[in-house]
């Protein structure tokens, strides 16, 4: 027998560090309209090319074209324009904010817009969302007061939650949007509770779940996909595989590998990859999903495709991990720009008509901005009074609490 | 001899380096410390020199980082695996408790765990409940864990030498506020061994037992309380699991008044459990009640104003010393 050669074990390694040429020779393709869209009842076995082709709707042309192009509106495309275009605005207003000093952190969606505005406009009103913090499209969608939001990025004196949580992880019970964890995938497991609590109840109300692919690593995603798939929960499980996780490429959470989607394969769940920058693909696959879960036919997988254009967070420097201007090269686009193309292309809208709206939106994001500023930020300290340190740590406050509290205000 | 400043991060940093050149059964393993250097920069350079396979990214999983550490270190390497916020040591509690601090127990021996696990606590950085918290009493807790936690970079660098050194599963704690702290720190390697407590500051008075950044802002308000003719003696506790009980007992012996102080919450956190030791070990040289300076029994909040009455600082630890002093029927 030959001798054993020493073993080795590999490090995946991104095709392009800094100062290097972006390369996204990895990312697989298909043409538009290119996938077959199979009933939602079908077996999971028989759907398992799902995970490895791409569903994508938008040709470069704007031209919708496939069995997935969906039957939608044009004008409630625009309502999803509008709200991806409020979104991106409003992160940019934010993100200037905390250079500011307004803030102290923030985190912006940049480029990922279309996920969380298609599930909030495709799901129901009684559905119930689990985000993670790059999900404020859904609050956008579901028209949540812009001032709303900002007091809490400001932590003034009209922050709902009085000082106490992260500036950008929101909740809003009234549109569906569970609270954001700081500790990654937790809410995972937790739409698989809620959509069986919903079916224990006998509610026709469904939940949707969202990890980014790094945090497909933590067992949250496995117990997730584990509890689905045993007991055939009414929920969504969404992948959003926006190409890095803080500094480590998709190759670190195992994505040179099979899909992220082909992780549900294992778990008899069926995965979808699907073109995330391409809003009407985000709203049939919603819809596929959706209808899959609510007439009891059980999970569904979805990895969304596309990039993370904006840094992690405030935090974060990707010039130290990524080429500059990366997000220039992603193949996939824009999905403001692709989904403007398209509704150009049809007809229904006009240059004239998007600037107007762009104007529009700038005016309504910076009114939100001085509204939400005249109630403070951490640059003024007009904040919730120091004694909210204690509410809410238990539904009634215990005597040492309470003690405490009166100590604090001395 | 060439003694230069150095921040505590780099204090961290330099240990890990010098380790790594000396030993190549050092590795480190962890999320966001290859080519990034890790959030806090700890790790900054080490990939560069030692290579992606000595000095890992992994993916984001906690209790997988510090169960492919203890698979690593039964082999003999020394491992090291960073958690990015000791908050995330909750995720990897299973393979921290019922397996790095008792494998030794449960193989009759025969298993040797050379784990370094480093993470980075504490609040002042605005950074909210889920990435503020310090929980080192969790840890403490435990039979079979060694538990560290520096209060300057002189500290740091040895204390982490000694943890890579060491045959027990250590846990560093590094404060995050501490990191941009600079202190002469020797160029060659030292350690500074486990387990033994060191008088920051020496006095007749009362004696302030702390670690990590309240060591700090306790000697802050021991130099105010100075200025008033109050002596505090300054015990920095270096290591929280061994305890040094007899450097405690010796300092308070000497001072008859005691204030432990640290930035978790006070219920249940380390300062009952160094509470309990004095009153048992020292009971009849105490002139007032043993006083503790810890955080309210609340998840840190988020705003800077609201954060600022949360953790401790030096002027409510000198107020805590006055307090204890005033309660002495010997006063001072
Ligand atoms: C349990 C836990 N581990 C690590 C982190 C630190 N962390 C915050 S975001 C992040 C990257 C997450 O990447 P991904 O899941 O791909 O989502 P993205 O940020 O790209 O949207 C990491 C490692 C955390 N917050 N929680």
């Amino acid at each position: 027998m030959a001798e054993a050669p020493p073993l080795r074990f590999r490090v995946p390694e991104p095709l392009a560090r800094p100062g290097e040429q972006p390369d996204f020779s990895y990312v697989q393709i298909s043409d538009p309209g290119a996938v077959q869209r199979p009933d939602v009842a079908a077996a999971s076995a028989e759907l398992r090319d799902l995970s490895y082709s791409l569903i994508c709707v938008l040709g470069d042309d704007g031209v919708a074209v496939g069995q997935w192009a969906p039957e939608i509106r044009a004008e409630a495309l625009i309502v999803g324009l509008r709200a991806m275009m409020t979104t991106r605005a409003y992160d940019a207003r934010m993100l200037r904010a905390q250079r500011q000093g307004k803030t102290s952190f923030y985190i912006a969606s940049t480029g990922e817009e279309a996920i969380a505005v298609g599930q909030a406009l495709e799901l129901g009103q009684r559905d119930m969302f689990f985000p993670t913090y790059r999900q404020q499209g859904w609050l956008v969608a579901r028209g949540w007061p812009l001032v709303q939001m900002m007091c809490q990025v400001f932590s003034n004196e009209q922050d709902r939650l009085r000082g106490r949580q992260m500036p950008i992880m929101y909740s809003a019970k009234d549109v569906g949007f569970f609270s954001i964890s700081g500790n990654l995938g937790t809410q995972y497991i937790q739409a698989v509770g809620w959509a069986m609590a919903s079916a224990i109840k006998g509610d026709t109300a469904i939940a949707s779940g969202v990890v980014g692919e790094g945090a497909t690593a933590e067992a949250d995603f496995h117990h997730a996909l584990t509890f689905a798939s045993t007991y055939d929960a009414p929920v969504i499980l969404n992948v959003v595989n926006n190409q890095w996780a803080i500094s480590s490429f998709q190759g670190i959470a195992g994505g040179e590998g099979p899909s992220f989607a082909a992780r549900a394969i294992g778990y008899g769940i069926p995965g979808l990859r699907v073109d995330g920058n391409d809003y009407l693909a985000v709203v049939a696959a919603t819809r596929w999903a959706a209808e899959r879960a609510r007439s009891n036919h059980g999970p569904t997988v979805i990895e969304w495709v596309t990039y993370r254009a904006a840094a992690h967070s405030t935090s974060d420097d990707p010039s130290k991990y990524r080429p500059k201007d990366e997000w220039k090269s992603w193949p996939l686009g824009d999905p403001i720009d692709r989904l403007q193309r398209h509704l150009i292309a049809s007809g229904a809208w006009s240059h004239e008509q998007h600037a107007d709206l762009h104007a529009d939106i700038e005016r309504l994001v910076l009114e939100a901005a001085k509204e939400a500023e005249s109630y403070g930020t951490l640059l003024d300290g007009r904040v919730a009074s120091s004694k909210s340190i204690f509410d809410d740590v238990f539904e009634v406050m215990p005597p040492h609490l309470r003690r405490q509290q009166r100590e604090l205000e001395g | 001899m060439t003694d230069r400043k150095l921040s505590y991060a780099g204090a961290f940093n330099e240990a890990v380096r010098q380790a790594m050149e000396a030993d190549g059964n050092v590795f480190a393993a962890g999320e966001d410390i290859g080519a990034f250097g890790g959030v806090f920069g700890t790790y900054a350079g080490l990939q560069a020199t030692f290579g992606v396979d000595r000095v890992v990214d992994t993916p984001i999983s906690e209790q997988a980082i510090v169960g492919l550490g203890i698979g690593a270190a039964v082999t003999g390497l020394r491992p090291i695996v960073d958690l990015m916020f000791m908050d995330f040591v909750c995720v990897a509690m299973d393979q921290i408790v019922n397996q790095a601090a008792k494998l030794k127990y449960m193989f009759g021996g025969s298993a040797t765990l050379p784990l370094t696990i480093t993470t980075a606590a504490g609040a002042g950085l605005s950074a909210a409940a889920q990435h503020s918290q310090s929980l080192e009493a969790l840890l403490c807790h435990i039979p079979g864990l060694k538990v560290v936690y520096p209060s300057n970079p002189y500290d740091m660098k040895g204390l982490m030498t000694a943890c890579i050194r060491e045959d027990n599963p250590t846990v560093m704690i590094k404060h995050k506020r501490l990191l941009g702290m600079n202190g002469i720190v020797p160029e060659e390697n030292y350690e500074i061994a486990l387990g033994a407590a060191h008088i920051a500051r020496s006095g007749k008075d009362v004696t302030v037992i702390a670690y990590g950044r309240m060591l700090n802002e306790s000697l802050t308000a021991a130099k105010t309380l100075a200025a008033d003719g109050i002596e505090c003696e300054v015990v920095d506790l270096r290591t929280l699991q061994p305890l040094d009980t007899a450097s405690i007992v010796a300092s308070v012996k000497r001072t008859n008044h005691v204030v432990v102080v640290h930035e978790a919450v006070r219920f249940g956190g380390l300062g009952a459990e160094i509470a309990a030791q004095i009153q048992e070990e020292a009971f009849d040289y105490l002139d007032a009640p043993v006083m503790r300076v810890a955080a309210p029994f609340s998840p840190v909040p988020f705003s800077p104003a609201l954060e600022q009455h949360y953790v401790p600082d030096a002027l409510s630890i000198a107020t805590g010393i006055r307090a204890v002093l005033e309660r002495s029927p010997v006063g001072r």
